[in-house]
């Protein structure tokens, strides 16, 4: 039955904007399921979290400030027009849902606090947060000992499988596997050269493509290179990456390095449009292209689950909006995706549980559906990872990705890849 | 590892890779060089330094947006006017903060470290609020884009020609400024001995204020030049400050020359090693090499004679 709700609030969310007529719809919805849904407080709440007759609060808790607010912008936004759009809709077992900011700021120990905060203090009954995996480290503990839930957007490294946390972003093997597939047999490759920046997930990652490339393609991996964070002089680089001749380049550089990287490959005469080599990457959304310009990465895959340019009823809306709510201007990568799914996820376990307390949450997250995603069709499998698709796009000059290979099925999440470690 | 390529392949890859440490050796120059000045003239240790390279980047910016909008026939040009509004820009912000704050601490060296790191936190956070959390993208005009074929094999970047001629003027203008001008013997004059230079009649605290500008102003022109090869976000000042005070502590604090001979030292160490090592142990190994030279030899490659 939770699944006709969610087909349901699809349609009032593409009103989205609509001005009266949306007030309208969503108190019709409001008053319809007014007795129905909002049962008393005492039922749904026996815990001590922050719920009350006609509201329930949640945390936010991402970086606003320090180096990653760069990335984690993106995500605090979508989990806001999210959480907007539930309350625009009636909101949670009749209750309004009031989010609590906290600010990261890039520092994790500063997570460790504020989600202790979050839980104790607040009593939050739902956290969406955190984008390193090295924040998410940091808070884990505190999540697990005062039983919060935590909803995680970032594609990682996988090796991890928490109770309190639901993971709403692939991991490691739901984005490289497939798209290693279809580039080894669409650009017939033979040779990967795979780089990345020198801390867990692009190690991790490459570590996976190289298990993949070498025992299930039987290809060859020529080349193996990481830089420290931070770097960016590439020119040494590229010139070995040249001496090695790879049909592939397979990337996983991040942050500031990214813009550097393919600006010195742009200008260092690899053509990557009509040149003989690929470059397939992991690590560059649309957020990143921003920064690196789209001239300068023209021509590269990637794979992710989500692109803005997905063609879609749900994306339309999504991205309607989204310009909407923060500006004409705005970029949705893979991960912003990923966030905005973490309301969405939350609500349809809430309901299905019919209680905000976090253990009867957790026991019927399991098996729930969003068929509303911007993706497409998600599910929450058993290890609290998501069911959903692989897609390549190819990078435009405009700063877009055009997709040109999705996967039949969804992809099974598999955090601890037998074969792979 | 070189047994598949024929000698043409191998001598033309070896030619991109000795460009590839002449273009790294010019961007180190320009990174080092308003640091060497603050640093080594003044004994300033600027923290913040990163960051008015950034401000020089984000100068840059606004000036491209502003070429595309008002005057896009001159948009090929535009790139000579952000560099010099960059140098502008980051020196009179510099001259500011040698006034309010530097300048109240010549006595104590290591507070100097301290503020100036506030200060980078307060500019980078500045950086997030006018300009946003994310990197911007700044537009190159066409002739600096793509490379420059020599021969079938050998392409050289056009940006990485254009950065290395920067430095190389900016070089020659430090060089003459403080070693051929009258200002700059007043400068040097106020660091060999401060009492006597005042003495005869140099305003010592001009001097400082406008050295400390300078060596901003300087950062400005490399954060301008670096947009076209690097990123520019709020906090992309702190991938160059740890490679600058390599550069500088290394070539030994006071002297320019010592600057260079550090910056084409460690530049051609670093490319030669990343090329066969690769990335992370090339950067290890680099450390490594400082820091085994500077237990040797603590004043770094070159130093003023300076009567204690």
């Amino acid at each position: 039955m939770t699944m006709h709700k969610q087909l349901t609030t699809g349609g009032a969310t593409e009103r989205w904007g609509l001005g009266k007529l949306k007030l309208l719809a969503a108190s019709m919805v409001l008053a319809a399921s007014a007795n129905a849904a909002t049962p008393p407080t005492s039922e749904v709440n026996t815990t001590g979290l922050a719920v009350t007759d006609d509201t329930v609060n949640v945390g936010i808790l991402h970086s606003v400030t320090g180096t990653m607010a760069l990335s984690e912008e993106g995500s605090v936004q979508a989990e806001i027009l999210a959480i907007e759009q539930i309350n625009e809709m009636g909101g949670v077992l009749g209750r309004q849902i009031e989010y609590i900011q906290e600010d990261g700021a890039s520092d994790w120990p500063t997570f460790a606090d504020r989600s202790s905060k979050l839980l104790r203090r607040d009593n939050v009954a739902a956290v969406f947060g955190c984008w390193t995996s090295a924040s998410r480290k940091a808070v884990l503990p505190i999540f697990e000992q005062y039983n919060g839930m935590l909803y995680y957007p970032t594609f990682y490294e996988g090796l991890e499988e928490s109770p309190n946390v639901i993971y709403t972003g692939q991991e490691a093997t739901q984005q490289i596997l497939a798209g290693l597939n279809w580039i080894a047999e669409e650009k017939d490759a033979e040779t990967f050269y795979l780089l990345g920046s020198d801390y867990i997930w692009p190690r991790t990652s490459n570590k996976i493509a190289r298990k993949h490339i070498e025992d299930v393609l039987g290809l060859e991996v020529v080349g193996e290179d990481y830089f420290p964070l931070g770097h960016t002089q590439f020119n040494s680089s590229i010139n070995r990456i040249r001496l090695k001749k790879p049909d592939v380049v397979f990337a996983s550089v991040v942050g500031g390095s990214n813009v550097a990287f393919y600006k010195q490959l742009e200008s260092a005469g690899i053509d990557l449009v009509d040149g003989d080599m690929s470059l397939l990457t992991i690590s560059v959304t649309e957020d990143e292209i921003l920064g690196i310009g789209g001239r300068n990465i023209e021509g590269a895959y990637a794979a992710m689950k989500y692109f803005q340019s997905l063609d879609n009823p749900n994306n339309e809306s999504f991205v309607k909006a989204f310009k909407e709510r923060w500006g004409e201007d705005s970029v949705i990568g893979d991960v912003t995706q990923a966030a905005y799914l973490g309301p969405w996820l939350w609500k349809a376990a809430v309901e299905k549980a019919g209680s905000f307390d976090v253990d009867k949450v957790r026991e019927a997250s399991p098996g729930i559906e969003l068929e509303t995603a911007p993706e497409g069709y998600v599910r929450i499998h058993e290890n609290h990872h998501l069911w959903s698709k692989t897609r390549v796009g190819e990078a435009q000059r405009d700063g877009q990705y055009k997709v040109v290979f999705e996967t039949q099925e969804l992809m099974e999440p598999d955090p601890f890849p037998e074969g792979y470690q | 590892m070189f047994s598949d390529y024929s000698a043409t392949e191998l001598g033309s890859i070896f030619a991109m890779q000795g460009f590839a440490g002449l273009i790294l050796f010019a961007v180190f120059l320009l990174m080092a060089l308003g640091l060497a000045i603050i640093f080594g003239q003044m004994g300033v240790i600027n923290m913040a330094h990163g960051e008015f390279m950034i401000l020089g980047a984000y100068i840059t910016y606004l000036t491209s947006n502003v070429f595309a909008d008002y005057f896009p026939a001159l948009f090929g040009g535009y790139f000579f006017v952000a560099m010099v509004l960059a140098f502008l820009a980051a020196a009179a912000l510099g001259a500011l903060v040698e006034w309010t704050v530097i300048r109240r601490l010549y006595h104590r060296p290591l507070d100097t470290l301290l503020a100036t790191w506030g200060l980078s936190l307060l500019m980078q956070q500045s950086y997030r609020s006018i300009f946003g959390a994310r990197e911007v993208g700044v537009e190159v005009p066409d002739w600096m884009a793509g490379s420059f074929q020599v021969t079938d094999f050998v392409e050289l970047p056009v940006n990485g020609l254009f950065v290395m001629c920067i430095a190389v003027a900016v070089t020659l203008a430090v060089y003459l400024l403080m070693f051929r001008s009258s200002w700059g013997s007043r400068v040097r004059a106020v660091v060999q001995n401060r009492p006597m230079a005042g003495a005869v009649g140099i305003n010592t605290a001009k001097m400082d204020r406008m050295t400390f500008a300078l060596g901003c102003g300087i950062a400005g022109i490399a954060g301008s030049a670096f947009t076209m090869i690097g990123s520019t976000g709020p906090s992309a000042g702190q991938d160059y400050i740890v490679d600058t005070f390599l550069v500088v502590v290394f070539g030994g604090a006071a002297s320019i020359l010592g600057t260079v001979a550090s910056a084409f030292s460690i530049s051609q160490a670093q490319s030669t090693m990343e090329f066969f090592l690769g990335g992370s142990m090339a950067k290890v190994l680099t450390l490594l090499t400082v820091v085994i030279i500077l237990m040797f030899r603590p004043q770094g490659l070159f130093t003023l004679k300076v009567r204690k």
